[in-house]
């Protein structure tokens, strides 16, 4: 008897799996209770079972795809026996959503529940999901390839003439719809972000040296989505969460003095030094250098800092010290002076304050000590910089005077957990408190 | 009675009863409460003193009206046309007697149980059963659903005594027409008495604050209406406000207050039909921390409250106080508790409908409301009066009005008056779920010749190219 394999629900918050490894090969022998295949939940890799006995009649899903609860994935039956049907209905079944028909298998570590036989009931558990001929819970995961049908892209009307109008493909858009439609929001969602590598302006990035950031887009794990998903939950669509520390800025503003006492005109300002560090910490920690897109995030190609510059008369923008990775600290001093400029006049091209990586707000001299900054996305994080005060600090058992700077990072969660950000910031206030460690 | 629930539904009018049977198709072990006496039981108001009783009474409304209207027109002479308003309510008494008792039915196909009594919160997972008769008793429930509804609302020197000043459900049941009749208030329960009254010979005035009939609609909407009415012989009061009442008085004098000063009019009876308010008392909410808001029951997206565990649905839940609003968020909370809910409500996309004549229907926003919101907007409107199918129907008046964004083609709102459009606005609904454009609704053919055409005329209107205007 044929035993359908299907992407069971392991975890009552699991909405999707990843087909990590078949253990056979089609053709192969299968006992009831033979591990078939491993899987990527939400919570862990688990194994699959097979219900049934018979051969490994059908791999439906290939390894390394993810598909939602309840899609089939394989087949088992008999060497012999006609799965024609069975496989014809998997076809009819999108590869996004669970169908209707498909029994959405009981939250039990069963791994697949065979079609023929009733899946076992439990009693109705609440809040789990019960043994109803329902599609799993949850909306279906946006399926950044929609093209199902026989290569037809499913989206609304009112999607297609919006995206027509951005420029956007279908193809390139994630439908949220049922059956992984792409509707109005997810067109609106495409356009408003930036592309996934912010392209810098060539004139800015070629006087740079080499590149020591790598360009690249890093698929998300389960664990990853389940933390997205629920942390976006709870605090709007960036989850923001807060790091400070407090930096002795004694070796810091020594080294500013001593640079400064060697240039005959244009000081190298505090900020400059924040831009060079920061840019610094960032090629160590690529993983915080990065944005969030849903399934993907992706780490950018080169340390574009953005500062905040406050506007007369309210407002504020932020100009990009592009790459500032690959630039010495008199050259990101330089462009630094003249984007600021040109941003208090308000004469700053688009190019040149949109899509930064990271970014850099100092309230020091409003006299403010410490604050938290809000992320601008797609940057997964901000250093906010308070002002640097003399104080009394313990330095090896005695009380001495130091000046010392508060700085907070607040991160977006979706990207950066606590101690990804913590290491950074680590490394920042390393380098900031003995800038020679740059030299390293 | 059993001692403990998967979901127990307090309240068992369409919102309550439509949660409780799809908490049974999902195997959940479902009770839902309802006191006998009140409301007449299972079907609450919509199937008892509401939509479908009121719907009843249009229809003789409309078959007394069309008569008069259009009969000689039409090739139908009659003479010595008597109204017989006993009849017309005891047929609707008994639509209302058949429909609840089919509740009862898919309450045991669903294996819901019915319980009768009162129900309130008794602490978490409890709730209290007053029965009508006897002794109060507890049951457990690890999912509560309150789906009370709402009753009619009056206001002071206005209390309804259910003689002289009566509410829609004293009108439901109103065997002997009066002479006279004031209608405070020209919402949808409004105009649809002030239909069915007029049509049965009763002098009907109706008194409106606002400065349109229904005066949420599109106000060309209300303006159409009123035409139609007094053409029928109906007075029709807008931008007036009631100020006192003699009962003593007979006939009654009501006195009100209109933009050019004060009047007296001279009634036997006042129908308050001044919207109804949420059943939120005797549930115990605040002893057990359910927030109210407004004077509802306040939910997120997916008709939770402020407590876990606890749910509300229905007029009891918020606005549009609509029987297929509270439905679907009946079906909703059922499928959030059996956690197989896929699609939060979407409030910007249910239909309001008034079954006067003739009818309203509208659905999205106003054509002001959209220009408001920012959008560049394109206006479609087809009138009725070049409606091959309206005027066969020889119900020509007024129109299909289509608001769209100009440059997409959104269908951000659409506004209709006239035969049957009551039926027309779930073709627009379906449309804006599917994210349609005018340019679909135009492109589909329509049946010819069928009020639905109406919809996409008024849809090549929006585009700048109609055909039949």
């Amino acid at each position: 008897m044929a035993t359908k394999v299907v992407m069971a629900q392991l975890s009552p918050t699991m909405e999707e799996g990843k087909l990590l490894e078949w253990k056979l090969q089609e053709g192969d022998a299968v006992e009831a209770g033979d591990i078939l295949a491993e899987i990527e939940t939400d919570k862990a890799n688990m194994d699959v079972e097979s219900l049934g006995s018979g051969v490994l009649r059908k791999i439906v899903v290939q390894a390394g795809t993810t598909v939602p609860v309840g899609v089939l994935i394989g087949v088992v039956a008999e060497p012999d026996e006609d799965i024609a049907s069975i496989l014809a209905s998997a076809e009819a079944q999108p590869a996004a959503p669970a169908a209707a028909t498909q029994p959405a298998a009981p939250a039990a570590p069963a791994a697949s529940a065979p079609e023929s036989a009733p899946a076992p009931a439990p009693a109705p558990s609440v809040p789990a999901a019960p043994t109803a001929k329902v599609p799993a819970p949850g909306a279906p995961a946006a399926s950044a390839a929609p093209t199902l049908d026989g290569g037809r892209v499913k989206a609304s009307p009112l999607a297609r003439r919006l995206a027509e109008a951005a420029g956007l493909r279908l193809e390139d858009v994630a439908g949220s719809g049922p059956g992984g439609r792409i509707v109005k929001r997810d067109v609106e969602a495409a356009a408003a972000a930036p592309s996934a590598v912010p392209s810098a302006p060539a004139a800015l990035a070629a006087s740079a040296g080499p590149a020591r950031l790598t360009a690249e887009t890093v698929e998300v794990s389960q664990m990853r989505k389940a933390i997205a998903r629920t942390l976006t939950a709870s605090i709007g669509p960036v989850p923001h969460f807060f790091l400070t520390t407090e930096i002795d800025m004694e070796h810091a503003l020594d080294l500013r003095a001593q640079l400064n006492a060697r240039l005959s005109a244009g000081k190298i300002g505090v900020n400059d030094l924040l831009i060079k560090i920061v840019a610094e910490a960032l090629a160590r920690h690529p993983d915080i250098n990065a944005s969030w897109h849903g399934d993907t995030i992706a780490r950018h190609g080169s340390a574009d800092v953005g500062v905040a510059v406050a506007l007369e008369g309210g407002g504020l923008i932020t100009p990009i010290i592009r790459a500032a990775d690959r630039k010495g600290l008199l050259q990101i001093s330089e462009e630094a002076r003249e984007l600021i400029g040109r941003a208090r006049d308000k004469r700053l091209l688009p190019e040149e304050y949109q899509g930064a990586t990271f970014s850099i707000s100092n309230l020091g001299m409003f006299e403010i000590t410490e604050f938290t900054a809000i992320i601008n996305p797609p940057e997964a994080g901000i250093l906010a910089i308070g002002k640097t005060a003399a104080k009394p600090v313990v330095v090896d058992g005695e009380i001495v005077v130091r000046r010392r700077m508060q700085v907070t990072m607040s991160c977006d969660h979706r990207v950066i957990d606590g101690a990804m950000g913590a290491a950074f910031l680590g490394t920042f206030k390393a380098m900031m408190e003995n800038p020679l460690e740059m030299m390293l | 009675m059993a001692d403990s629930y998967d979901v127990v539904v307090i309240g068992a009018g369409p919102a309550g009863y439509v949660c409780a049977i799809r908490a049974g198709q999902l195997g959940l072990k479902t009770a839902c409460i309802e006191n006998s006496s009140y409301e007449g039981g299972l079907g609450g108001t919509c199937l008892n003193w509401g939509c479908i009783p009121a719907k009843a009474l249009l229809e003789s409304a409309s078959m007394a009206q069309g008569l008069k209207d259009h009969g000689e027109e039409l090739g139908v002479k009659a003479e010595n046309v008597q109204y017989d308003m006993q009849a017309a309510v005891d047929r609707s008494r008994g639509i209302s007697d058949k429909l609840t008792k089919g509740v009862g039915y898919l309450f045991k196909k669903n294996k819901v149980e019915s319980i009768e009594g009162t129900g309130s919160l008794a602490g978490p997972g409890k709730v209290r059963v007053t029965p009508s008769e006897g002794d109060p008793t507890e049951i457990s429930a690890k999912n509560i659903v309150i789906a009370t509804g709402a009753v009619m609302k009056s206001f002071p020197g206005f209390e309804i005594d259910g003689e002289k000043v009566i509410g829609s459900r004293e009108a439901l049941a109103l065997r002997s027409p009066p002479k006279t009749m004031v209608i405070v208030g020209a919402g949808f329960v409004g105009v649809e008495f002030a239909d069915v009254f007029s049509a049965f010979g009763v002098d009907v005035t109706v008194v409106e604050a606002l400065d349109n009939l229904v005066p949420l609609e599109d106000p060309e909407i209300g303006k159409a209406l009123a035409r139609s009415f007094k053409k029928r012989g109906m007075k029709i009061m807008t931008g007036t406000r009631v100020t006192s009442l003699d009962r003593e008085a007979s006939p009654m004098r009501l006195a009100v207050e209109t933009k050019k000063g004060e009047e007296t009019i001279e009634t036997d009876i006042v129908l308050m039909a001044v919207g109804r308010t949420p059943v939120v008392s005797g549930l115990d909410l605040e002893e057990a921390g359910v927030a109210v808001e407004e004077g509802w029951i306040k939910i997120n997206e997916w008709c939770e409250t402020s407590v876990t565990g606890v749910y509300a649905i229905g007029d009891v839940a918020g606005q549009p106080m609509l029987a297929h609003k509270g439905s679907h968020e009946g079906i909703l909370a059922a499928e959030r508790i059996a956690g197989v809910a896929q699609h939060p409500m979407r409030y910007d996309n249910i239909p309001s409908i008034g079954y006067c004549h003739p009818e309203v229907a509208s659905i999205g926003m106003t054509e002001e409301k959209a220009r408001e919101a920012g959008h560049d907007v394109t206006v479609g409107q087809y009138p009725l009066s070049a409606h091959g199918r309206a005027i066969t129907a020889a119900h020509n008046e007024g129109f299909v009005k289509i608001v769209a964004d100009a440059k997409y083609g959104e269908i951000l709102g659409v506004h209709m008056i006239g035969h049957n459009v009551s039926e027309l606005i779930a073709e627009v609904g379906l449309a804006r779920d599917l994210e349609a454009t005018v340019e679909e609704l135009a492109a589909h053919p329509h049946g010819h010749p069928s009020m639905s055409e109406a919809v996409m005329e008024a849809a090549f209107a929006a585009m700048g190219r109609p055909i039949h205007i």
